[in-house]
């Protein structure tokens, strides 16, 4: 490795996280002014022009509050888990490719921070490995209902991955590689995969929801039954840690569902460049994910397993048999 | 499921905090989004599978009844606003009705058809925030915004007669405080007109949606025995069957000139609650419409000089009118010895007010039969054996308000 790809890396990721950053403050904005707008009220529109300045003001609130360490913590979990949480979300948006190769100062720079043979594989571990900070931020909070939070997102991850991975393996199926970079390819040379995989499209949406713990699969959080469940004890920036991963990872599985079904920077015509076409499909869907929040009461706990194991699991695993067949019939 | 103790399992105050076995105790309120006030229960829960649910009140303890005997009668109004703030004027009139009984007066046509038509936009007012609260407990958020805009013309339209959004007083012994404003029947009809199609919109949010459905339809069942021998009154128990409603079975302010249904239905449960509250609001917009029609013209406030207070245009001319308002304010009207209990159907069930008068200015005792309270008592029965969400769904769908469970 050279000196001149050192920098580009470091460069790359300090973009990346800048840009998760912009994105985790804009995401709540944007979903905060969706929800004013669907339920008969502005959201928030006094900071700065159009309410532009309210994640800052957001941000520097939990910066000042204090940090509360209540006693009877287990401290190094509790103090390590919103780390983890946050680590692993900005992590997993690696491997994601935002655009084509283009050349820069001379260089032919590609738009994603790594392309290495397992890249899917490496999103979904880093949302598991993002699973512990919740579960163990229910454990050492000290707190039974944190307590609970925490169960419950073990046992939520747990059924949920299995759906997300399998709906995944059609499209490894197809497009014969776990790269990103070249599964976007093999939908720039054909049809886009949710054309061809629909199925998959839904059950990965669905369990993406679930895997990122947002309404109306938010059971870890659960404001009326947990009082925010895992992050009941936290306050201040540890707080806004756990805040931060969960929009992140929203980001994230969205930007997936982007490349891997969306067709990724391609887009439909030349308007735009590839980055621009990315944000706009992840902006789609996320607007989905605040449209559904606005919308749908909260499943039950039991209810949310059943539909995981009943349900997602062996429709992931009819279209996995059916992208099967459908390959061998083509060939 | 067995839950391993996280370390440093001593709590603030040294005692032992016990988390290993099968059953945790844990501490659900007073200060918990969804237990609709400072409701207190402690929970023995298996996993998330409740066994146990002991509801704690007194955290709101105000001592109204106590401070009933201090008051005058007339000064007693405020409190029943206080105790019930979702349906104020429910309890205003009970405790009018009663007062009226022990004095032996009636109050004018006119109050009595716009107390109907108060009492039943109350009714809406509540069902309405109970809507609200019960989807947000469930975590459909914005049908609580929907239902506040609507809640919010109703507010105003308090506001409008009476001065207060909450805490109208605006029903009393004799009649009423004031006659409506100009131009307040024209916008209550106008909110009754349109109301019924802003049900169909909250119902499109819920009623059919599967998600609702499944938190809610076999959820907190009582059966209609149950029920009975728990003395529960109102929306639960007309859901579970037994079409007990105050103003068919025991008519007062000429209910039974009215015509209205008594929706029943017989799954007892959470989302047969639902509905039940659902159709009041449909049966209530009717009765109101009613009154709307047949109000007469005329005084809204009894002639009895030595009840009601005289208009402050006869002070300046007549000394007797001086004399009474002196008296009145004073001392406040002197009803005969004797106890009465007067019971009406509030929105949360039945509102009684037992009253006993030693013949001063003052009650003696006085005694309310809170729906909030004697449902709650409900509770336990329904959510054992249900799951911590289940046991959230049903304490919204009993519809408690504490300042009427704490008196």
């Amino acid at each position: 490795m050279t000196g001149g790809d050192i920098i580009e890396a470091v460069v790359k990721s300090l973009i990346i996280i800048v840009a998760l950053l912009t994105a985790f403050a804009y995401m709540t904005l944007y979903e905060r002014r969706i929800l004013g707008r669907m339920q008969l009220r502005s959201g928030p529109n006094r900071v700065g022009p159009a309410g532009l300045l309210q994640p800052v003001a957001d941000g520097v609130k939990l910066a000042f509050k204090q940090a509360i360490t209540p006693r009877g913590v287990d401290k190094p979990l509790y103090l390590l888990a919103p780390a983890i949480s946050v680590v692993t979300a900005l992590s997993a948006f690696a491997v994601i490719p935002v655009g084509p190769t283009y050349n820069i100062f001379g260089r032919a720079i590609p738009f994603h921070l790594a392309d290495f043979n397992v890249g899917l594989l490496f999103v979904l571990a880093m949302g598991s490995l993002g699973a512990y900070g919740i579960v163990l931020a229910g454990y050492a909070s000290n707190n039974k209902y944190s307590l609970l939070g925490g169960l419950r997102a073990a046992a939520q991850l747990i059924s949920y991955e299995l759906a997300l991975g399998l709906s995944l393996v059609g499209i490894l199926m197809i497009s014969g590689s776990l790269s990103l970079t070249a599964i976007v390819e093999g939908q720039a040379r054909g049809l886009w995969y949710i054309l061809v995989q629909p199925l998959a499209f839904v059950i990965y949406l669905i369990s993406a929801i679930a895997e990122t713990n947002r309404a109306p699969f938010d059971l870890v959080e659960a404001e009326q039954e947990l009082v925010g469940g895992y992050h009941t004890e936290y306050t201040g920036l540890r707080f806004a840690l756990f805040f931060m991963a969960e929009y992140i990872n929203m980001v994230t599985v969205s930007a997936l569902a982007a490349t891997l079904f969306l067709g990724g920077w391609h887009g439909p015509f030349d308007l735009l460049s590839g980055p621009w076409w990315l944000l706009a499909k992840i902006i789609l869907i996320l607007t989905l994910y605040v449209v559904l929040r606005a919308t749908l009461p909260r499943l039950r706990y039991d209810q949310l397993m059943r539909l995981g194991w009943h349900w997602l699991l062996p429709l992931a695993l009819l279209n996995v048999v059916l992208t099967a067949i459908g390959i061998t019939l083509l060939q | 499921m067995a839950i391993a103790p996280p370390r440093g399992d001593t709590a603030a105050n040294g005692t032992q905090v016990i988390l290993s076995g099968d059953s945790m105790t844990i501490n659900m309120g007073p200060q918990h989004p969804s237990t609709h006030g400072v409701l207190r229960l402690v929970l023995d829960l298996e996993g998330e599978t409740v066994t146990r649910c002991e509801p704690v009140i007194g955290y709101l303890h105000t001592g109204f009844e106590k401070t009933y005997e201090e008051k005058t009668y007339l000064q007693g109004v405020v409190l029943t606003d206080r105790m019930d703030y979702l349906a104020p004027l429910s309890n205003n009139l009970g405790y009018a009705l009663a007062i009226e009984r022990l004095l032996g007066i009636e109050a004018p046509p006119r109050a009595t058809v716009i107390r109907v038509l108060l009492a039943e936009l109350t009714r809406i007012n509540n069902h309405l925030v109970w809507l609200g609260t019960q989807a947000l407990d469930l975590g459909a958020m914005s049908a609580f915004f929907y239902c506040f805009r609507e809640r919010e013309v109703l507010l105003d339209l308090f506001e409008m007669m009476s001065g207060a959004r909450l805490m109208t007083s605006f029903i009393r012994p004799g009649g009423l405080m004031a006659d409506l404003p100009d131009g307040w029947i024209e916008r209550a009809e106008s909110f009754l007109r349109e109301f019924p199609g802003h049900i169909v919109e909250y119902e499109s949010l819920l009623t059919e949606n599967e998600i609702f459905k499944e938190r809610t339809i076999g959820i907190g069942i009582l059966s209609p025995e149950q029920a009975q021998a728990l003395d529960l009154t109102g929306p639960s128990l007309r859901a579970c069957g037994i079409p007990w409603d105050l103003r068919k079975l025991a008519p007062y302010c000429g209910y039974e000139t009215y015509d209205f249904a008594v929706p029943t239905l017989t799954g007892g449960d959470v989302y047969d609650r639902y509905l039940i509250r659902m159709a009041e609001m449909r049966e209530s917009t009717k009765i109101a419409l009613q009154a709307i029609d047949r109000l007469p013209t005329g005084p809204v406030m009894t002639a009895d000089r030595k009840i009601a207070i005289p208009p402050r245009a006869e002070l300046a001319t007549s000394m007797e009118a001086l004399i009474h308002h002196f008296k009145l304010v004073s001392e406040g009207f002197k009803p005969p010895e004797g106890e009465v209990y007067t019971c009406i159907e509030s929105p949360k069930g039945e509102i009684g007010f037992y009253l006993v008068s030693d013949g001063t200015g003052k009650p003696y005792r006085c005694h309310v039969r809170a729906p909030s309270f004697i449902n709650l008592q409900s509770l336990p029965p329904m959510s054992v054996g249900g799951l911590v969400a289940d046991l959230v769904a049903i304490i919204g769908s009993i519809d408690p308000v504490l300042g009427e469970v704490d008196r």
